[in-house]
Parts: structure tokens; C-alpha cells; sequence
């Protein structure tokens, strides 16, 4: 198939690239951007483990086709932590146990980054909600609950600075 | 109380921030200049012979580098040593719908999807056998020629007198369970890269490096050196993050080899990994399993005797098999005081693909008859289900019936804990109708006592080093698969040489680097590695308390590690030991409350100028050499910092190192019964749960509102970890015991997706309410034990139990889908069974048939041989799944 030039924005930053009109966003993003962080743990949209920021929505990348991002914000786990350091949710799931292996934590950055994003103050059946987009099989999902309600008090009380 | 800087703090792992940024990098994520893509192509037929395989069109297509069959690997291989029978790539018959046949490297996956569908094969279809009893019944056409009934192993084991034992009993029950087909679905598919180097001397290819997400480095350079024929020093396995095991990673996978000869053929790197569908195929979960059991107790609660008659669906190939058939009975013993077993156990080969270890091996389905059992009994004779299994408590240490080790034993305390925490006793019974509590217990092996491979060698090694900059780098072969294992490590470490988590790295699971372990499976890694990683560290702590104590010009035996410095007994201690004394939390373990209260009480290595972080500054030391440190210090002081003293041991020792390993001891080993290795370990883990349920009398839904977990670690050296895996277990078993079940028909998967397999959502899980029992085990390192499997067991019964008080029926059958309870409600009434389905493909499985029947199989599966079992007219013989 012949390629095509495309400019996508990621993490704030313009890329110029050659890509097939077909190219799902998943594989631009971890093979021609070395974008790894963004895992695929199905082919169909059933385990959120790619899921990405698109204008601030999470999508799954798995199925979406590169192509149809253009010219919009792409967020990737890698544009999470800010100035080099964790942000709260990165440091709360780390001590929290909400990831274990780790293959699906990428995924649940971006789902509860948007959660937050939308409603920075969510009951635990609103997380519940949130987070269903996404599957786990290690953490049996509660120390997440936990992780993100201590992520939201740290951020209300300024505990991590920058 | 032990006062422990490191060990019993709650932590976040060492590899968190990696994992939360998104940086770590698993296998796929990984790639090496010249690199190519594997695809593999499976057989449509779940039992065949090869007549022909024609790759030319293939080999010719555009992009297409190598294409790789069965005879470039002929040698056989398999986990066990009783059971090399898998090839890479089927040689000449494919024995399971998904069995590998050929791969096809190219410079793209694309184009190597495409060539796939140009090699061209020619079948001749063979009967197939899909259900293990129709199977134990073949006389020709077997799986393997070298197993006649296509019995992998049967067992028959008795301890004590049965006979005897139901005869001394009271009330006797007798049934037959079924546990459904379940399977790992890690979220990381599996994943290999394989690249050869070329030898300077002789200019061909020469060692091998393979990065593959494996729980078993070292049994993966085992089956490589014997399929390549290559020696092991010449073969190099790496592990880099492996996004989740439970035993599915714990067996060589066919794509591990795969990867390494088409490496070697396509002479250029290769990665292969696994499509989801793929995982499904390469399965090695936990096999369906049919257990005849039969109990018996006295009024007073005492269970006599136990038979148990076992069938195990294992699949195409022995993989982990004959060690699950052979867990299965073992584990009747060592929970509770039986004092007579009958065991006989069929590991039986069909025509799907091979089932092998998943979290709790062996143990889980038994475990659930046995538990739903003894719930009956005790409704039988009139007494508190958690009274009966309070009846029958070990008296520890002991040897059991069929010769199992037993020391700590936390189970008394577990059931206590369960029955407090739940209201047990104020609530069991007095729920409003649809609504119940049920108990169950569990337990597990904290790694097996003989490994697979039979051999004296240690099953853990551990190197450490440390170089004058203080750094301690321990080198561990165990593999952490996200369940804690080199922050496990690290704590060890860190807390014997009194230093700060942060001084310690860990390099594991590269076997160019680091001493054998044989693997992160049966839950031998805290206990094995942990216990080795101990005397490595004990080993160099004694180096630099030889130095430290001529510096100081005092005894060994009174000098303190601790806060990265070594005190003098009795001396002034520094400022430094108070600012590590972390205040404690309520339960005197420094953790959290689970409300999130206490951020301060936690240990953190990152950032905060008020935590501790590595201390000791040794500014010019190292260039200049130690002389003017060594005039510094003369005279005698009271303290060191961590430093000083590594560098006057280097001095005085010339070199810092320590190794250690641990085998376990032979009093822990076992009987000498055939089949005896299995079962066998050095400690065993204690659960006991209390699930609670509503069920929805209407639909037959079952809803877990909570579970009530304790489980008995031995020490909870990190309680996040420990709390962690003990919800995460709770929570599969919650899966395997409501939605999760692979759904087979003629051999063909029919749910090979992650929301068509159902594994549980957020919205789905149940509250758990994990309790870290601590029972201190004598050879556990720091006391601990086993936390990662044992407690799963127990929730599938636990909520079986629960069913039954709710709404007064007994599931038989896992998991218990609506229409499993649904029909169980109305056959409690005499009602006829409900057939929402009449008039749809009646081979279809049941859920399927439900959702309008045939699916897309209706005449467009795979053409079935005359003779296929699954063509006879009798419904009974049409698969496994109904």
C-alpha cells in the first residue's frame, strides 16, 4: 500500500511521518515513535491496555486508525509524568501495589487521567465505572480504588509539587 | 517484637516507577538493528496427519526471508523429563486445533501474515477425542502412539485405611464435581526475540541471546541447548519485565523455540508474539477436571477418610501434567487431619490444546469438591461449617498421612480471623433470603521440595557484590513476573546489611549474569531465592564486620547494622537510627491505614528531603586511596558509616563478594511412594475466606458483595505485596468460580477473547478484605512463606458455600453461570429445567446456544473425518462443554 505524510502532535510535540493510510495508531506509536509504553494486550478494544488521550478523550489505539488522528493532541503514558518527575498517580499506584505486572498500568494511566480530567472528585462507583474500560489480571483491581484516592488527596493538598 | 528497618514495611516495588511511566521495557517492546518478524501457522484440525507440506510459494513471496517447518527442529522436548513429546513444529501429525505447523519470517508482519496463507498442506483428518472419558476409552487413532487410552499417568494412592475409615463414619457423601476449563490470560501476550551472534574464530553463528517473557529462564536454556543442540554456555536467555504469569509463562512455549530456529534459519534476528486468539491456543491453563469424592465424618465433626477419583482434560501434549494429576491428591493432605486417603488420578490426553500449571496448581478444583464436601456434611450432622473445619486441625509439626512435612501452621488463626472480621457468627443464616455467607480454606506449597529436573544442585542461588562505592548489586536467577520478586530480593538484602533500599540493585534473570534459580512457579520464589539471597548477604556482612570490628577494636558480636552505618553495641548511636525508626501504624506494622491517613508512615525512596536516602559521603576517597582515610579514623569509634566500612573491607579482604544458596532440606522431601516428589515442600500457606453473595432467584445471578481473606505468609516482608496478591488471587478464583470457562466445540475454541472469556471488570469485583496472618515459619526467610496462589483455592468453594446459604442449592459444576444455578433452582422445586434453546444446533455449547445457537459454525468449521467422535448421533459424545 502506498504511504502517505502524515503530521501527528504527541505529547506536545509535532512528528512528521510516512505511513500506510491502513496504519493502526498503536503500531505508529510503538514502532515508528519507539513509543513503547502503550502495550497491546488484544487486537480488538477489549483490554484498554493501549489506550491513549486523543484531544484529551481516551481512546484505544488498537483500533484507530493513525491516519484519522492528524492534526489532534495525542497523549501517550510518556507524556504523563511532567518535568521529569511522577505525577501523583504514578507515584500513588506505585505505592499503593495498583500495579503489579505493570503490562496494563499504562492503559489505566490514561483512563483515570481522563476520569480525572472530567470529574476530579469521583465516588468509588464512578471509578469503578471508569476503570471497567480497562482489564486487570493481577491486582484484582481494588488497591487501584485506593491508589487513585489517595493520588486525588495529594493533589488537592499540593503534596507533590511541580 | 523484632524491630526490622525494611522487612514488614509496606513499599512500593523497586520497579514501579518503569511500570507507571510506561518506560520498562517488556520483550515486544524491545528491538535489534536487522530484526524480522515471525508468524506461525496452525492447524484447522484438532487431529491429523501430515501428508505434505509445500512452502515454495511462500519462500518465493516478496519480503519473505525463511520459512521454517517441523523437520528443522526435530528434537523433541517438554517441561518434564517424563514427557518430551511437543516439537517446535508439528513433525508429522497435529494433535489440537491451534498445534503449530510452520512460521514464516519476514520484514514484516504483514507480509508475513500473507505468506502464511500460501504454504500449502495437505491433511489426512484423524478421529478426534474431546472429552477425557470418552478418550480414556480409545483404542486406536491415539494421540500419542506412545500412550495407550491416551492416558498420560494415572496414580493410585492409599494411605491409612479408607475402608476402615468410612466404616468407623457417621455421615458419608458422595458426588461428582466438575470445575470447567480455565486459563491464565495474562495481559501480556507472550513474546520472544532470538538473535544469534557470529563467532570472531569461526565466522558462523555462534551464541545465542533470547529475550522472551518466560517465568523460567533457566528450564528455557535448557530446551533450547536440546532442541538447537547447542550447549547451554553458548545460549543466553534474558527476561526483561513479563507482563504477568500465573503459570502460563512457566513451561517452555512452542514460540520461545520457534523464535530461535527461525533465527538461525532466516540468519538474521527474529521476533515472534502472540496475537491474543494465540494465547489462547498456547493456553497451558488449568485442565477441566471431574472429581468423584467421597467423604466421611463422625457426629463430632471428624473427618474419617477420603476418596477421590480424578479425570483430567490435559490436553494434546503432558506438558505440566503428571505433576498436576499428581497434586491433586497430594494436597487432600496437609490442610486438615485426615488420617485416611484413597486417591486415583487420570491425567488423560484430548484433542485440545495442552492444559499445564495455573495458580495453584493442581489444588484448585479438588480443592473446591472437597470444601463444597465438607459444607455438606456439616449441614448433615447439624454443625457450624466453620466449627467442622475448626475440628479438624493438624497437630503441627507433624508428618501427614501421605508423608507431608508440616511446621508453621497458621490455619487455627486464619479461620478465627475469617469468622471475626465477616460477623460470621452473629450473621451466618440470618440473611434475608437470596443473601449468604459460606467459608472455605486453602493451602499451598511455598515451592516444590524436588525440582522438576532431578538433580542435587540448589534451586536458588544469589550473588552479591559490593564495590567501594558502597553499592550492593545482587545478582538473583528468580524472575520477576510483577509478583514482587526483586523488591523481595532488594528488602532481604538491604535489611541484613543495614543499609537503605535504595543502595541495592537487583540484575535478575539473565543467565549470562546470574546464578541458577530455577524460576518464578510454585510459589518458591520468596521462600527459595529469599532464603539464598539471606546467606549471600550474611555471608558478606560477615566480611565487613571482620573489618569494621578491627577498625573499631571490638567484638563481631557487638556491632549493629543498621540506617547504612554499623554501630557499636551500647556506643552513642547517631541521629541517623532515629530518623529510620518510622513510626508504627495501629497493627505495629508501619502500614497505612487503608483509608490513606498515614502517608508519612510509608518507606519512600524517591524524593523528600526528610526520608532517609543513601548516606555516607566518600568524596575523593576512591582516587585518592584509603590512606588518609585510614589516618582519619585512627583511634577507635563507636560507629561507621556504611562506606567506611565497605571500603576498609575491600582493604582488608582484597574483594567484596557473597554467595548463597538454598535446597530444601530432606526431612521436607517426602515419602517414597511413586509420586511421591510432588506434593512435598519445605512450608506450606494457610487461607481461610468468608465470601459473601446474593443470588437472584429470577435470572440466577450471582453477585459477591465482599470477601473476607486471612492468609497465613508466615512474615509479610512487604504487606502492600502480600495484601496485593492475596486480593488478586481471591478475585481469579472469584473469575474461575462465576464467568471465566473456555468454551469448546469439536476441538475449536469458542470464546478465544478477553471479553468473550469474561474475565472480571472493575464493576464486577468484589470488595476483599485481605488479613495478613504471620505464623512465623522456622525456615522461611525472616519467617515467611508462600502469598501468592494458596488463597485462590479457597474462594471458588467459599462462594459455592455462600450459594448454598442463600438460596439452599449446591453448585457441582464451575463456574455458576445463571443458567448452572438457574437450573439447580429449578430441579430444588421439581421444575423442569428451562430450554431456552430448543430448536438450535444441540452440539453447540450451552452459552452459545443461548445467544441464538450455532454461530458462525454452521457448516463452516473444519470439515470433520467420518469417524470423528464428535459426528456420532448421541449428544453425549459431542464435547466437552455441555
Amino acid at each position: 500500500m502506498k504511504k502517505e505524510l502524515i503530521e501527528l502532535r504527541v505529547n506536545g510535540r509535532a512528528r512528521e511521518l510516512a505511513i500506510e493510510p491502513s496504519a493502526l495508531l498503536l503500531d505508529i506509536l510503538r514502532n515508528e515513535l519507539q513509543l513503547t509504553g502503550s502495550k497491546r494486550g488484544c487486537d480488538d478494544s477489549s483490554c484498554g491496555a493501549c489506550t491513549v488521550l486523543v484531544n484529551g478523550v481516551a481512546m484505544m489505539s488498537c483500533t484507530l486508525l493513525a491516519a484519522s488522528c492528524e492534526g489532534q493532541e495525542i497523549t501517550t503514558v510518556e507524556g504523563v509524568s511532567e518535568h521529569g518527575a511522577l505525577a501523583a498517580i504514578q507515584k500513588a499506584y506505585g505505592d499503593w501495589g495498583g500495579a503489579q505486572c505493570g503490562y496494563c498500568t499504562p492503559g489505566f494511566m490514561m483512563t483515570v487521567k481522563s476520569l480525572l480530567a472530567e470529574n476530579p472528585n469521583p465516588s468509588e462507583a464512578e471509578v469503578r465505572a471508569a476503570l471497567s474500560s480497562n482489564l486487570c489480571r493481577c491486582t484484582g483491581y481494588s488497591q487501584m480504588y485506593e491508589a487513585i484516592r489517595s493520588a486525588i488527596a495529594a493533589e488537592q493538598q499540593g503534596l507533590v509539587a511541580k | 517484637m523484632n524491630d526490622f528497618s525494611i522487612i514488614g514495611k509496606p513499599i512500593a516495588m523497586i520497579d514501579a516507577a518503569e511500570k507507571t511511566t510506561g518506560a520498562g521495557k517488556y520483550t515486544d517492546d524491545l528491538s535489534v538493528p536487522g530484526m524480522l518478524i515471525g508468524k506461525i501457522l496452525h492447524s484447522p484440525y484438532p487431529h491429523a496427519r501430515i501428508k505434505r507440506i509445500d512452502t515454495n510459494r511462500a519462500e518465493k513471496y516478496d519480503g519473505v526471508v525463511a520459512v521454517v517447518v517441523g523437520k528443522d527442529a526435530p528434537n523433541p522436548y517438554g517441561i518434564l523429563p517424563v514427557g518430551h513429546d511437543e516439537h517446535a513444529l508439528a513433525l508429522d501429525k497435529v494433535r489440537y486445533v491451534g498445534d503449530n505447523v510452520a512460521c514464516v519470517v519476514a520484514v514484516s508482519e504483514s507480509i508475513a501474515e500473507k505468506a502464511l496463507e500460501l504454504i500449502d498442506i495437505e491433511y489426512e483428518v484423524l478421529p478426534a477425542y474431546f472429552d477425557p472419558e470418552e478418550s480414556m476409552k480409545a483404542q486406536s487413532d491415539l494421540i500419542h502412539d506412545s500412550k495407550p487410552q491416551n492416558v498420560e499417568k494415572d496414580y493410585h494412592h492409599v494411605f491409612g485405611d479408607p475402608d476402615k475409615g468410612f466404616a468407623e463414619a457417621d455421615q458419608i457423601a458422595e458426588a461428582r464435581f466438575i470445575a470447567n476449563e480455565v486459563t491464565h490470560a495474562a495481559m501480556e501476550p507472550h513474546s520472544t526475540l532470538a538473535s544469534f551472534e557470529l563467532d570472531p574464530h569461526t565466522g558462523k553463528p555462534g551464541r545465542l541471546t533470547v529475550w522472551s517473557s518466560t517465568q523460567v529462564p533457566y528450564y528455557l536454556q535448557h530446551k533450547l541447548s536440546l532442541v538447537l543442540e547447542m550447549p547451554m554456555s553458548q545460549t543466553r536467555v534474558i527476561k526483561p519485565l513479563v507482563g504477568g504469569g500465573f503459570g502460563g509463562k512457566s513451561e517452555v512455549i512452542p514460540l520461545e523455540i520457534i523464535a530461535a530456529v527461525a533465527a538461525r534459519k532466516a540468519k538474521a534476528p527474529v521476533k515472534i508474539t502472540y496475537t491474543r486468539e494465540e494465547v489462547f491456543w498456547a493456553h497451558r491453563g488449568r485442565p477441566r477436571t471431574i472429581i468423584d469424592l467421597k467423604t466421611g465424618v463422625t457426629s463430632d465433626g471428624r473427618i474419617t477418610a477420603v476418596k477421590a477419583r480424578v479425570v483430567q482434560d490435559g490436553g494434546a501434549y503432558c506438558s505440566y501434567g503428571v505433576v498436576t494429576i499428581l497434586y491433586s491428591g497430594a494436597l487432600l493432605g496437609a490442610l486438615y487431619d485426615i488420617p485416611n486417603i484413597q486417591y486415583d488420578g487420570y491425567r488423560v490426553l484430548t484433542n485440545k490444546p495442552a492444559c499445564g500449571a495455573m495458580r495453584g496448581h493442581g489444588t484448585v478444583n479438588v480443592r473446591f469438591a472437597f470444601e463444597s464436601q465438607l459444607d455438606e456434611l456439616a449441614a448433615k450432622i447439624g454443625m457450624d461449617p466453620a466449627k467442622i473445619r475448626q475440628s479438624n486441625l493438624l497437630q503441627t509439626p507433624c508428618i501427614t498421612v501421605n508423608g507431608l512435612r508440616v511446621q508453621s501452621y497458621g490455619l487455627p488463626e486464619c479461620i478465627e480471623k475469617t469468622v471475626e472480621r465477616s460477623g460470621w457468627k452473629a450473621r451466618k443464616g440470618k440473611l434475608p433470603k437470596g443473601r449468604g455467607l459460606g467459608i472455605a480454606c486453602s493451602h499451598y506449597v511455598s515451592g516444590a521440595a524436588n525440582s522438576i529436573i532431578r538433580s542435587d544442585m540448589p534451586h536458588s542461588t544469589v550473588n552479591i557484590k559490593i564495590d567501594r562505592d558502597g553499592g550492593v548489586v545482587v545478582y538473583t536467577g528468580a524472575s520477576e513476573i510483577g509478583q514482587g520478586s526483586d523488591t523481595m530480593t532488594a528488602q532481604i538484602a538491604a535489611e541484613v546489611l543495614g543499609g537503605s533500599l535504595a543502595r541495592v540493585r537487583v540484575i535478575a534473570a539473565d543467565t549470562d549474569l546470574t546464578p541458577i534459580d530455577i524460576g518464578s512457579y510454585s510459589s518458591r520464589v520468596t521462600f527459595m531465592a529469599g532464603n539464598a539471597t539471606l546467606r549471600a548477604a550474611t555471608e558478606v556482612k560477615k566480611l565487613i564486620a571482620a573489618a569494621a570490628a578491627r577498625k573499631m577494636g571490638c567484638e563481631i558480636e557487638e556491632l549493629i547494622f543498621r540506617d547504612d552505618a554499623i554501630f557499636r553495641k551500647g556506643g552513642t548511636e547517631s541521629g541517623a537510627s532515629e530518623s529510620a525508626q518510622t513510626s508504627r501504624g495501629p497493627d505495629g506494622r508501619g502500614r497505612p491505614s487503608p483509608h490513606g491517613s498515614t502517608e508519612s508512615d510509608r518507606l519512600t525512596q524517591s524524593h523528600g528531603a526528610e526520608l532517609p536516602t543513601v548516606s555516607g559521603h566518600v568524596e575523593g576517597q576512591i582516587l585518592r586511596g584509603s590512606l588518609q582515610q585510614k589516618r582519619k579514623e585512627e583511634g577507635p569509634k563507636n560507629s561507621m558509616t556504611f562506606e567506611e566500612a565497605v571500603v576498609a573491607a575491600i582493604d582488608f579482604h582484597g574483594a567484596l563478594t557473597g554467595t548463597g544458596s538454598y535446597a530444601p532440606p530432606p526431612e521436607a522431601r517426602g515419602g517414597k511412594h511413586k509420586g511421591a516428589g510432588v506434593g512435598p515442600s519445605p512450608a506450606y500457606s494457610y487461607s481461610a475466606q468468608v465470601a459473601e453473595v446474593s443470588v437472584d432467584e429470577e435470572t440466577g445471578e450471582v453477585t459477591v458483595h465482599k470477601v473476607w481473606a486471612a492468609h497465613d505468609c508466615g512474615r509479610a516482608l512487604n504487606p502492600v505485596s502480600v495484601e496485593g496478591q492475596i486480593i488478586g488471587s481471591v478475585w481469579m478464583g472469584m473469575g474461575q468460580a462465576l464467568t471465566e470457562e473456555m468454551v469448546w466445540k469439536d476441538g475449536m475454541l469458542m470464546n478465544a477473547g478477553l471479553l468473550e472469556y469474561r474475565s472480571p471488570s472493575s464493576v464486577e469485583s468484589p470488595a476483599v478484605e485481605p488479613i495478613i496472618v504471620e505464623s512465623i515459619d522456622p525456615e522461611g526467610p525472616f519467617g515467611a512463606k508462600e502469598c501468592s496462589e494458596g488463597s485462590l483455592a479457597a474462594t471458588i468453594p467459599a462462594i459455592a458455600n455462600a450459594i448454598f446459604d442463600a438460596v439452599g442449592v449446591r453448585l457441582h459444576e464451575s463456574p455458576f453461570t445463571p443458567e448452572r444455578v438457574l437450573a439447580a433452582l429449578r430441579a430444588k422445586k421439581n421444575a423442569k429445567a428451562l430450554n431456552l434453546t430448543e430448536g438450535v444446533d444441540p452440539t453447540s455449547p450451552i452459552r452459545f446456544r443461548e445467544h441464538g445457537g450455532s454461530l458462525c459454525f454452521n457448516g463452516k468449521g473444519p470439515e470433520r473425518h467420518a469417524l470423528d467422535p464428535s459426528r456420532r448421533e448421541t449428544p453425549s459424545v459431542a464435547g466437552s462443554a455441555d
